[in-house]
């Protein structure tokens, strides 16, 4: 009769096996989350990125009411497909902000001739500063600021058909 | 065989139509002109996990967004901010994962004392066996 500590280094390396077999069926989260929400947007000041819209800066976020700050850019495939969906939220109601990531004005014309324009102002972002201030790692991705101007929210990647009652809800909370 | 072809030119081509029309930040491919300021720069940039190829340093990457992150750093730099200030910048709006430089935090602590406890464990182990035989 062998002790149970024979067993044991082929216990832990069972152990070992077991872990990693049940990480490998985990999904991974790709996304790198920005560690600012609840945390108050830096100062910033940007140029329109188009001609019809004003530009954006910090004391335009901090007017007292909640909105959503789209960060996208006209280069971005998925943020075509966000389009739909943030008229649907801007139809419901919703403020819409936007931050263009390096981009030429003409190409934010084109781009909101064609899928149309739910923002109220639109910033131009040429070198990613205000992305990089607030923890986005990429576009488009969705931002709910209160009315104070603090980060209440992020969404990663665009907004699905269902989840803007997900987003109204967050924009709802931030506006209490 | 061509439709095959096609498809994987289409493929092939699709990264371009995710780039910009920009042209890259100022200090994105352009180094300080004070060699000393450049070399610290560097270092941080060497460190610092670009965010849309995660595999890659800020230095490694022709992402743009990794351009506007060099700019970033360089430009700080040269505004005499030192990199561990730069890096700190960047991990309280990314975490822990934007930095290549293990620090010890309430997450990471397992990963520097596991290895001392099985050191010691295999110590200990040692240290009877052979005390045993004498």
């Amino acid at each position: 009769m062998r002790s149970w500590r024979f067993f044991l280094p082929l216990g832990v390396f069972a152990a070992f096996v077991g872990v990693a077999a049940w990480q490998l069926t985990q999904t991974k989260d790709e996304f790198v989350h920005s560690t600012m929400v609840g945390k108050p947007v830096p100062a910033f000041s940007m140029r329109a990125a188009s001609p019809d819209r004003p530009g954006l800066a910090l004391a335009d976020l901090r007017d007292g009411k909640a909105k959503l700050l789209n960060i996208w850019a006209s280069w971005c495939l998925p943020c075509a497909a966000e389009a739909p969906q943030l008229a649907a939220l801007q139809a419901q109601g919703a403020t819409i902000v936007g931050v263009a990531i390096r981009d030429r004005p003409e190409d934010v014309a084109n781009f909101l001739a064609r899928y149309g324009n739910p923002f109220t102002r639109i910033g131009a972002d040429d070198l990613s500063e205000l992305q990089l201030s607030i923890g986005s790692s990429g576009v488009p991705e969705t931002f709910v600021v209160d009315g104070q101007g603090v980060i209440r929210y992020q969404h990663i990647g665009d907004i699905r058909a269902d989840q803007v009652p997900m987003i109204l809800e967050k924009l709802r909370e931030a506006g209490e | 065989m061509r439709i095959l072809l096609a498809l994987l030119v289409a493929l092939l081509a699709m990264p371009v139509a995710a780039q910009d029309a920009m042209p890259p930040a100022p200090y994105a491919y352009r180094q300080l002109d004070d060699p000393a300021l450049e070399a610290r720069a560097q270092g941080l940039m060497e460190t610092l996990r670009c965010l849309k190829c995660q595999s890659q340093s800020i230095a490694d990457s022709d992402a743009p967004m990794a351009g506007d992150m060099r700019h970033q750093v360089r430009t700080r730099i040269a505004a005499g901010e030192e990199p561990e200030q730069i890096r700190q910048w960047m991990m309280e709006r990314y975490g822990d994962y934007v930095s290549y430089a293990p620090q010890i935090s309430r997450t990471t602590w397992p990963l520097f004392v596991g290895p001392l406890v099985l050191l010691a464990l295999a110590g200990t182990l040692l240290w009877r066996r052979f005390r045993r035989r004498r």
